[in-house]
């Protein structure tokens, strides 16, 4: 199956021979069910410190073979020893799972163990980088440990989460499925979405995870090493990639490469909710977080999990002081009993939350649609962009021409000799008056429209100026987001 | 990756028609129905413990119907409309999904 051992995982991931480990030790108490007999080498976890790219990091990884990496208390004791020192010395800390679950001779103390582990991850959430590598089963209880972290990386093949296991799935509800299917990489990168990386082996994850933490800083103190600058590829023309149809699909990645430093786009949860993209990439060699509608997948709407998806990510941006960089093209919120039923409303507006909360420096370019609740959510002035930028192609407007004539209209086109003619006549009026940018740009609420060509240029200018921004909002302890 | 539809699609949004491709999500969804209030469905998956109503018998509202042994829980489940039951769906002893349909009324 390609599994490496603990060790190997460790020495893989970090720099060479940085590695200082701690607790190896460490015993389990555990005098039931004849435990007392029973040696496990370092309770089944190593823990310690090291270096990712010259960077410190706190380390953890459960070793399979011993009790099948189950978790009694000093194997607990051991996470929350490295946890409560990445939190001290603001580091990120790195997670690698790989787990039976809960050991059962230890009873309550391993709940406790787990209890212990998911306070500290809570803890430590928006302080320091959390990372959770899945490299074998985690489940039942465990499961909720990566799932308050950060980033969650998953293998082909290996990764196994779930909270209920395929046995109990059968015995009680009758069902028979695989743990693949149920539980394995591909449905948390694709259907669940609790997984933000996908990879066909161990050693590619690694390589994710390494590329991931160049675009991080250490904790919410610090800012990301910068890199050299790099212009974007040739290759990618931003003239060239937007249809002239605003109903014609394109790949709105193809404008992030077009933007950013050597076209290197870090795309995050790639193949979940498509019709939004998020990710990481650079600007003058400084990292910026990057949302972007994706018309080529369901037009780029916002929905359920689109809405959630972006809202965690802006988040997470803002708490570590991350620019975000948002680009705009969507025809609104998804219709459909499915997303009113899934709380659309509720989910939807996680994305309102999170941009209206953030005071990261915001920098909004509107591309092409514009429309209805979708323009407000996607970082509108209303939500406090420190700058907004629209393309002549963009038209804001409260709804697409086709449906706007079709409303204000009504009368018109119903009194009409030939009604088809009439509807026709006063969408081109519609769309002439108000699918452009002039009239948020006449209304203060766009600041300039700009040549896409210009775009970089824009955007290095809004990065530099607002590198020194203060904003501030009233004193709470802490906001209420439709969680 | 296996969830994603390669296939250019439409989609309509406020009277305009794109063209896009669909997540696996949007694939999969249901079309929408009216629920029937002469059927009732199981709301959690379990086990039918017992079976109190015969077909033809009359029944009131929140009168127990079955018991649903679900999550080591026994739930009484009752009616939820005055009626005549017409015919039930499920033995003692099955183990049932969420969804099934249990009992019509008439």
């Amino acid at each position: 199956m390609g599994k490496l051992t603990a060790r190997d995982r460790i020495t893989a991931l970090l720099d060479a021979s940085s590695f200082h480990e701690y607790d190896l030790f460490v015993e389990h108490r555990c005098r039931d069910f004849d435990m007392d007999k029973k040696v496990l080498p370092g309770d089944g976890v190593i823990t310690g410190t090291g270096t990712l790219s010259g960077q410190g990091v706190c380390i953890y990884a459960q070793d399979f073979t011993v009790a099948g990496g189950s978790l009694g208390l000093m194997h607990a004791r051991k996470i929350t020893k490295i946890m409560d020192h990445a939190i001290k010395m603001g580091l990120p800390i790195i997670g690698i799972n790989d787990s039976g679950g809960a050991r059962i001779q230890e009873g309550v103390d391993s709940l406790a163990g787990y209890g212990e582990i998911f306070y500290r991850n809570t803890a430590a959430s928006g302080v320091v980088p959390q990372i959770s590598v899945i490299l074998g089963p985690c489940a039942g209880g465990a499961v909720y440990s990566p799932a308050l972290t950060d980033f969650v990386f998953v293998v082909d093949q290996i990764s196994k989460m779930f909270i209920t296991g395929p046995e109990v799935i059968k015995t009680v509800l009758g069902e028979e499925i695989s743990m693949e299917d149920l539980g394995g990489a591909r449905v948390h990168t694709e259907i669940s979405g609790n997984a933000h990386f996908f990879a066909k082996n161990e050693v590619e994850c690694f390589h994710q995870i390494k590329k991931l933490m160049t675009f991080l800083p250490g904790n919410n103190t610090k800012r990301p090493i910068p890199q050299a600058p790099t212009p974007p590829k040739a290759k990618y023309n931003i003239e060239q990639i937007i249809p002239s149809e605003p109903s014609k699909p394109y790949d709105v990645r193809d404008i992030i490469k077009a933007v950013f430093d050597n076209s290197d786009f870090f795309e995050i949860q790639q193949h979940w909710a498509a019709n939004i993209v998020i990710g990481f990439a650079r600007l003058n060699g400084e990292t910026i977080g990057i949302v972007g509608n994706q018309p080529l997948v369901l037009a780029g709407v916002l929905d359920v999990d689109s809405s959630d998806k972006a809202a965690r990510f802006i988040r997470f941006c803002n708490a570590f002081s991350i620019p975000l960089v948002t680009f705009v093209d969507l025809p609104g919120y998804l219709p459909g009993v499915d997303q009113e039923h899934a709380g659309v409303i509720r989910h939807g507006a996680k994305i309102l939350y999170a941009y209206s909360e953030a005071t990261v420096p915001k920098t909004t370019v509107i591309l092409r649609k514009a429309y209805g609740g979708g323009y407000i959510a996607m970082c509108s002035r209303h939500l406090r962009a420190d700058f907004v930028f629209a393309w002549p192609t963009a038209e804001i407007a409260v709804m697409g021409p086709e449906g706007a004539a079709n409303i204000i209209f009504r009368n018109e086109i119903a009194a009409a000799p030939d009604p088809v003619a009439m509807r026709k006549q006063k969408v081109v009026e519609y769309t002439e008056k108000f699918a452009n940018p002039y009239v948020a740009a006449a209304a203060g609420h766009v600041d300039a429209v700009i040549l896409p060509a210009d775009t970089r240029k824009f955007l290095l200018h809004a990065i530099q100026i607002s590198k020194q921004k203060t904003e501030s909002r009233p004193r709470k302890k802490h906001g209420i987001p439709p969680f | 990756m296996t969830d994603q539809p390669k296939m250019m699609r439409t989609l309509l949004i406020e009277d305009r028609e794109y063209e896009t491709l669909y997540t696996g999500k949007f694939e999969r969804r249901r079309q929408y129905s009216i629920p029937d209030p002469k059927k009732l469905h199981c709301i959690i998956p379990g086990v039918i413990l017992r079976i109190h109503v015969h077909p033809g018998k009359k029944v009131q509202r929140d009168e127990p119907l079955l018991v649903l042994e679900a999550m080591k829980m026994q739930n009484n489940i009752l009616s939820p409309i005055e009626g005549k039951v017409k015919t039930i769906h499920v033995k003692a002893g099955a183990m049932v999904p969420r969804g099934t349909l249990l009992i019509e009324f008439e």
